[in-house]
C-alpha cells in the first residue's frame, strides 16, 4: 500500500521541554491508524505540527512524498487532509447546517463565485445527508451554540469529512459522546473508510473505540514513539502496558 | 413566521418613509438625512472589517478623508462624480488592502494603534500638503453632481441621489453578507484557528475585509465632499474614525441594520439634544456607556437576544407539549 503520510523526526520544543522528541511513522493509503498514550505526551502537539499549525523545531512531514512542512493549515486542508481539534471548535453562532456548508465552501468554486454563487455554495444537500449520517436531522436550523457537548462533538467530526478529505486526523473525537452515539460515530468512520477510501488518524483514550476501530496503533510516551502494531499486539505489549494500559 | 412579515412590513415602511418623508421637510431637515446616508455608508464598511470579520480598525474616517479628497479635487476639475467616487473607491481599496498586512501579524488593540496610527498620518497629509490638499483652508466650490442631464443643486435632489447610492450600496452589503464570503468573515472573527484548518485562507479574507470596507469610507467620503460642498482636514481628524467605531458599535457590530441604526443615532441625537446645549455630548457618553454595559453587541444586540429567547421559549413549549402528549398516550 502507498504511504500518504510521512512523518520523519518531529521534534517541538518549548522553551526547555521536548513536547514531542523525535517522531516519525508512516500512514498508509486506507488504514485507521490509532494513536495512544498519557496525558501530556505530545500527541496534539503532534497533530499541529503536521497539520501546520506548530512549526515543528525539527523533521518533515510529506504528503504523497511530497514535503510538505511549512505550509498552511489551509493549505494543507485544500490538499485534502482535515482535522478535529481535541477541544471543540464549532461555530456557535451559526446553525448546524451553516457549519457544515462553511466546513466545505472554500473547496467549491473560487473568490469570485463564492462573492457572487450561491449562499449554500450549492452545498445543502451534502451538509443535510452528513447531519442525517449523524443523526442531527432535528437540530438542523438550531445555533451550533445551543447543542449539547456530545452533540457538538459529533457536528464537530462531521465538519471535517465534509470537504470529502482523503486524510483524516481526529484529537479524541470520543471525549463525551454517549455509547450509542460512540457506536454511531464508529460506524460512520468506518463507513467513509471503506466507501470513500479516506484514511484517518485518530487520537483517542477511549480504548474499546480505539482497538476495535483501529487497524494500527502507535503508541507515544514522553514525546517518543513508544510501540507500534496491530491493535492485538498493543495490548499484550508489556512496555505498553507498563507505560499506559495499565494492568 | 410573524416575526419575518413584521420585518417585511417595517422595511416598507421604513423605505416609503425614506423616499417621501424628506419632501416635507426643510433643507436643514434634508442636509440631515444626507449626511445620514454618507455616515450610514462609512459604518456599513467598518461593520463589514470590524463587525462581520474582526478586524479593529480605527481609521475608517481616514478613508473618508481619502475619498472625500479625491472626489473634491476631481470634481473642481470637471470630472462628473460617479467617475471621481469609483476612483476614491479604487484608491481606497489599494489603500486599505494595504493597511491589512499589518493585520495579517498584530491584532486586537496593537491593530488599533497601527491603524490609529494610519489616521494620523492621513491627517497630517491632509493638513501639511498644501499643494494638493489645500492646506488648512481646505478646498471650497464643490460642485454637487449631475444624475443624467438634472442638477442636483437643491437640497432634495442630492438627497436623492445619496439614497440611490445608499440603496445601491445596501444590496451590495447584502449580497455580501449572505454569500459564503460572509460565512467566512464570521468564521475568522470567531476562530480562525479552526477556520484555517477548513481551508479558509484567513490572510486573503483579512486583506478583502480591509479593503473593501476601505472603499467603502472611500465612497462615504466622495459624497460627503459635494454634500458638505467644502473639506478641511479637521473633519477628518481622528475622532471622526472614533465616531464611527461608535456607530458601528452601538447599532449593533456585526448585524446587518446595525451600521444604519448607529449612524442615525449619532447624527439624529445632536440634533434632538440640541437644547441640552452644551450637555449633549456628556449624555451620549452617558448613554453609550449604559448601553454597552447592557448589550456589549449595540442595539440590535438586545434586538437579538431578544428574538432567540423567544424563539427558545416556542420551542421549549413545543417540546413539552409533545412530551405530555407522550405520558398521555402511556396512559
Ligand atoms: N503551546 C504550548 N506551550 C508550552 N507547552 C505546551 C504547549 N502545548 C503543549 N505543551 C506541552 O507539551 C506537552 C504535550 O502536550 P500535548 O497537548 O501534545 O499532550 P497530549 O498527548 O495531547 O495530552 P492529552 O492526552 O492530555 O491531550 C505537555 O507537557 C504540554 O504542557
Ligand atoms: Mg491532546
Amino acid at each position: 500500500m502507498s504511504k500518504v503520510l510521512e512523518v520523519s523526526n518531529i521534534q517541538k520544543r518549548f522553551g526547555g521541554i521536548y513536547a514531542v522528541n523525535g517522531v516519525s511513522f508512516d500512514v498508509h493509503e486506507g488504514e485507521i491508524l490509532g494513536i495512544i498514550g498519557p496525558n501530556g505526551c505530545g500527541k496534539s502537539t503532534l497533530f499541529n505540527c503536521i497539520l501546520g499549525q506548530l512549526q515543528p523545531t525539527e523533521g518533515e512531514v510529506k504528503l504523497d512524498g511530497k514535503v510538505v512542512t511549512g505550509l498552511r493549515p489551509c493549505d494543507l486542508n485544500r490538499l485534502g487532509v482535515s482535522r478535529t481539534f481535541q477541544l471543540l471548535q464549532v461555530f456557535p453562532q451559526l446553525t448546524v447546517r451553516e457549519n457544515l456548508i462553511l466546513a466545505a465552501q472554500e473547496h467549491k468554486g473560487n473568490m469570485a463565485t463564492r462573492l457572487i454563487g450561491k449562499r449554500d455554495a450549492g452545498l445543502t444537500g451534502d451538509a443535510d445527508q452528513m447531519i442525517g449520517f449523524f443523526k442531527l436531522a432535528h437540530l438542523a436550523d438550531e445555533r451550533a451554540g445551543g447543542l449539547s457537548y456530545g452533540q457538538q462533538k459529533l457536528l464537530d467530526a462531521a465538519m471535517a469529512f465534509m470537504s470529502g478529505p482523503r486524510l483524516v486526523l481526529l484529537d479524541e473525537p470520543a471525549g463525551g459522546v454517549n455509547l450509542t452515539m460512540l457506536e454511531n460515530l464508529k460506524e460512520r468512520l468506518q463507513a467513509i473508510n471503506k466507501e470513500q477510501g479516506a484514511t484517518f488518524v485518530v487520537i483517542e483514550h477511549n480504548m474499546d473505540f480505539v482497538m476495535s476501530l483501529c487497524t494500527r496503533v502507535l503508541v507515544l510516551a514522553e514525546g517518543k514513539v513508544l510501540a507500534e502494531g496491530l491493535p492485538a499486539e498493543i495490548r499484550a505489549n508489556p512496555k505498553v502496558i507498563e507505560a499506559y494500559l495499565g494492568h | 413566521m410573524k416575526l419575518s412579515a413584521f420585518a417585511i412590513v417595517a422595511s416598507l415602511v421604513v423605505a416609503l418613509g425614506l423616499l417621501v418623508g424628506p419632501i416635507f421637510l426643510s433643507d436643514y431637515g434634508r442636509y440631515i438625512l444626507s449626511m445620514w446616508i454618507v455616515m450610514s455608508i462609512a459604518a456599513i464598511g467598518l461593520n463589514l472589517t470590524l463587525g462581520y470579520a474582526g478586524q479593529v480598525s480605527l481609521a475608517q474616517g481616514a478613508f473618508m478623508g481619502v475619498g472625500a479628497y479625491v472626489s473634491a479635487l476631481m470634481t473642481i476639475h470637471g470630472w462628473p462624480l460617479p467617475v471621481a467616487m469609483l476612483t476614491s473607491a479604487l484608491v481606497c481599496l489599494v489603500l486599505g488592502w494595504m493597511l491589512g498586512y499589518p493585520a495579517l501579524r498584530v491584532q486586537h488593540h496593537y491593530l488599533a494603534f497601527v491603524t490609529l496610527a494610519f489616521a494620523s498620518l492621513a491627517f497630517l497629509i491632509f493638513r501639511n500638503e498644501e499643494w494638493i490638499t489645500g492646506g488648512v483652508d481646505g478646498l471650497a466650490n464643490i460642485p454637487r453632481p449631475y444624475f443624467l442631464w438634472m442638477a442636483t443643486d437643491g437640497s432634495l435632489a442630492f438627497y436623492y441621489y445619496c439614497l440611490g447610492v445608499l440603496g445601491l450600496i445596501a444590496l451590495g452589503y447584502y449580497g455580501l453578507v449572505r454569500s459564503p464570503w460572509g460565512r467566512a468573515f464570521l468564521a475568522l472573527r470567531e476562530n480562525p484557528v479552526r477556520a484555517m484548518s477548513l481551508g479558509i485562507d484567513t490572510r486573503r479574507y483579512i486583506l478583502v475585509a480591509f479593503a473593501i470596507g476601505s472603499a467603502l469610507g472611500g465612497v462615504a467620503g466622495s459624497l460627503f465632499a459635494p454634500l458638505v460642498q467644502f473639506v478641511e482636514p479637521p473633519a477628518f481628524a481622528v475622532d471622526l474614525s472614533l465616531k464611527l467605531l461608535l456607530m458601528v458599535i452601538v447599532g449593533g457590530s456585526g448585524f446587518y441594520f446595525g451600521p444604519f441604526l448607529g449612524a442615525l443615532i449619532a447624527v439624529l441625537l445632536p440634533e434632538w439634544l440640541r437644547f441640552t446645549q452644551g450637555y449633549y455630548l456628556m449624555l451620549y457618553a452617558f448613554f453609550v456607556m449604559l448601553l454597552l454595559v447592557i448589550s456589549p453587541s449595540g442595539i440590535l444586540g438586545i434586538a437579538d437576544k431578544w428574538i432567540t429567547d423567544r424563539k427558545t421559549r416556542v420551542a421549549s413549549a413545543a417540546r413539552a407539549a409533545t412530551a405530555s402528549a407522550f405520558e398521555e398516550t402511556k396512559q
